[in-house]
């Protein structure tokens, strides 16, 4: 295994310099990637934080304002959820707050305009979304909108590189980076396919299950991250369980982004207001950023 | 055994011909859409099934089963009195209603359960509309010592509560669902949440012939046995192939398995009968074929009721088992290339059938298999006296005797007691100009 020296010898990649930077040891991540946020952060010698919030709640520009509270607050990463009917990955915190979404008609067209608005803040966007409604915009025009929108890539929590075909050559048409996830039940060989896949990082599932609060991160998190690396990816991030600072930092003792969504969301839910929900998330952020400093 | 049914059952996949396909995909539809933690257990179900399928003892387990436990094969009936109304052709019945637990579900969930064990799981779970499949999964796993969980959706739990105290009976647990619609796709939805997360000991018996693959090919397999002794029974009877197969489609598991021994004899007509609802023309309906569009949906590319922005749009019909936005990805294919048509059947046609048999041969139809029937009757004024229909019964109408009795006013209003009273609320409305 090769991946300690992998990992001393990016020391700190310069935005648009040269030096061996894209997942699969390509051209440096262009500004405004997400690779180049978890560049920078690893530069800092931390992790990445990465917040999660689905757009259109608790309305539209609450949503956007709860992103641009988040990375006020320290996230490196924005992830933009499209909200769809069928969230099979999701448990019932990001259900409650997509259903809300889906009853005020949030629509694709309104997400891209909240990427443009979150990326204005200089966070890297990326838009986290099931295939149906990508594959029903049609995914070389929606690749083409969210290019100009400003994103960084797409999140694709039920699309395995084996059924990508489209978005792999429109995303390196439009120069967007992919996020596929691996789960502890991925093989080796599938790690690896995987991970040559990706453009931006790798997103490493803690545990075997849907989103949502846990009392304690997936035990097998660190496992499959050194088995990720190992299988060829040079930047991984980890999800799914991840709420508090204390399991940020733990996270962020072994892997290069910590991915945080439920307990943002969570904090929308409890809010009495719009102001008082994104004030909320900021705290959140300001925390968790300070934990995924303490590792 | 040495008849020509039971021959049939023993039939190996066929190695030519359209029935030959074996997935991922079919055409442009089927594959996989899930998320990669479930990658794994797809492929282990893959494996398992393909040695199972080449593993005599495990066939010649799964025959047994057939034959001294669900009780097959499952006869086939002429239903003459019936068939004076579909222009007086011959009407045959493969009575799927017959089999233990009431419908074609057993079929499939007594070939994974078996699959369950093989893979050494100790744990199944299930997704249940009309809860067919969720009291034949409930039975199976009482059956062999499997735990035993079903999901369910809320507005479902009511619709079909008896299935509900079946499935209990029997000693699973049944979790209302109430995300979402809160019918069959919901609980499909939760089904995978629970399974995403249990994986390492759970199987998921999924119901029909729709999801990611390798379930629409296994399904099928476990299916197929419909359609194998029923074409053997009907050259037995009638001493030629029918003209026309009809079935019922919901996710489509009893009409693939009914049609798959007959894809590759061109002169039988296949026809497949999607839940037309109010009718197509109102938006409320279960008819993907007829008036969805192609698209990505629980797992597979197919047919499926999807607004321009991807939504899934919320089905409606009068039966639970045909309730369901989506369509299996062979049936899409078999559609798409004219070697099957489909068609909407209104809840107000399904429910004319549905009382036709009842008083002409003595049979209560499962409402799913009824708009089968009601496509009989119509295909056989169109074809005439000489044309043999096989029609899939697929299953029996016990369950479905309280909405019966609604939607035909069989019930006073005296006769309801109060604690009915949100029952009655829910049950389906007689559609204006239906004619009972
Ligand atoms: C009797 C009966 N027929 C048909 C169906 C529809 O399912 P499929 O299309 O998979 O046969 C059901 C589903 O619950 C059913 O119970």
């Amino acid at each position: 295994m090769s991946t300690t020296s992998e990992r001393a010898s990016t020391n700190g990649p310069v935005e648009g310099s040269t030096v061996d930077g894209g997942a699969g040891g390509a051209l440096a991540p262009r500004p405004g990637s997400a690779a180049a946020a978890v560049d920078r952060a690893k530069a800092e010698g931390r992790a990445a934080l990465v917040a999660y919030l689905p757009v259109g709640f608790p309305d539209l520009d609450a949503s956007v304002a709860a992103a641009k509270a988040a990375v006020a607050g320290g996230a490196d990463v924005v992830e933009l959820g499209l909200p769809y009917s069928d969230p099979t990955m999701d448990g019932p915190t990001i259900q409650r707050a997509v259903e809300v979404a889906l009853r005020a008609r949030t629509r694709p067209a309104d997400v891209l305009r909240a990427v443009e608005q979150v990326a204005a803040t200089g966070a890297a966007v990326l838009v986290m979304t099931y295939w149906p409604p990508v594959d029903r915009y049609g995914v070389d025009r929606f690749a083409a909108d969210l290019a100009s929108a400003g994103a960084a890539g797409l999140i694709t929590p039920d699309l395995i590189p084996d059924e990508a075909d489209g978005w792999i050559a429109a995303s390196d048409e439009h120069d967007l980076e992919r996020v596929f996830l691996v789960a502890p039940s991925s093989t080796d060989a599938r790690l690896a396919s995987t991970a040559a896949a990706c453009r931006g990082f790798v997103y490493a599932a803690s545990t075997m299950g849907v989103t949502g609060a846990r009392t304690a991160v997936g035990a097998g998190a660190a496992g499959l991250v050194e088995r990720t690396r190992a299988a060829g990816a040079e930047r991984v991030c980890v999800g799914l369980g991840v709420s508090t600072p204390e399991q940020a930092a733990q996270v962020a003792g072994y892997a290069d982004g910590v991915i945080v969504g439920s307990a943002f969301v969570a904090r929308l839910l409890q809010a009495g207001s719009p102001a008082e929900g994104a004030r909320a998330v900021g705290e959140l952020a300001e925390d968790l950023a300070r934990g995924v400093r303490r590792a | 055994m040495s008849t020509p049914v039971a021959r049939a059952q023993e039939q190996p996949a066929p190695a030519t011909g359209l029935a030959a396909e074996r997935g991922p995909y079919f055409g442009a539809f089927g594959g996989r859409f899930v998320p990669e933690a479930l990658v794994a257990a797809l492929d282990e179900i893959e494996a398992a099934h393909t040695a199972a399928m080449a593993d005599e003892s495990f066939l010649a387990e799964l025959a047994e089963l057939h034959r001294t436990y669900s009780g097959r094969p499952s006869i086939l009936t002429p239903v003459p009195r019936f068939a004076e109304h579909a222009g007086g052709a011959t009407v045959l019945l493969k009575r799927e209603d017959l089999n233990h637990t009431g419908s074609h579900k057993i079929n499939n969930v007594l070939g994974q359960a078996l699959l369950t064990k093989r893979m050494g799981k100790s744990r199944v779970i299930a997704e249940t509309g009309a809860g067919q499949h969720g009291v034949a999964t409930a039975t199976a796993a009482a059956l062999m010592g499997l735990e035993c969980t079903i999901y369910m959706g809320e507005e479902d739990t009511r619709r079909q509560a008896l299935n509900v105290a079946r499935m209990r009976l029997l000693g699973a647990t049944v979790v209302p669902v109430t995300a979402g619609s809160r019918t069959l796709k919901d609980a499909v939805n939760e089904a995978f949440r629970d399974w995403v997360a249990s994986v390492d000991t759970t199987h998921y018996a999924f119901g029909t012939v729709a999801g990611p693959h390798p379930f629409p090919v296994l399904v099928r397999d476990y299916q197929r046995v419909i359609g194998l002794e029923a074409r053997a029974q009907v050259l037995e009877l009638t001493g030629r192939l029918p003209d026309a197969v009809c079935a019922c489609v919901g996710g489509g598991s009893n009409a693939i398995g009914i049609f798959h021994a007959f894809l590759d004899d061109p002169q039988v007509a296949l026809h497949g009968y999607e839940a037309g609802g109010d009718g197509v023309e109102t938006g409320r309906h279960a008819a993907p074929i007829t008036a969805g569009v192609t698209g990505v949906f629980q797992g597979a590319r197919q047919f499926v009721m999807q607004d321009e922005d991807g939504q899934t749009i919320e089905s409606h019909s009068i039966s639970a088992g045909l309730d369901y936005p989506g369509v299996g990805p062979e049936h899409a294919w078999l559609a798409a290339g004219g070697r099957a048509s489909y068609h909407p059947v209104t809840d107000a046609q399904a429910m004319d059938a549905f009382r036709l048999l009842c008083r002409t041969e003595g049979i209560i139809p499962a409402i799913e298999s009824s708009h089968a029937l009601a496509g009989a009757l119509q295909l056989g004024r169109e074809l005439g006296p000489d044309a043999v229909l096989l029609v899939n019964l697929s299953g029996r109408g016990d369950k479905d005797v309280d909405t019966a009795a609604r939607w035909f006013d069989l019930v006073s209003d005296a006769d309801l007691v109060a604690s009915e009273a949100e029952r009655v609320a829910d049950a389906p409305q007689r559609t204006e100009g239906a004619g009972w």
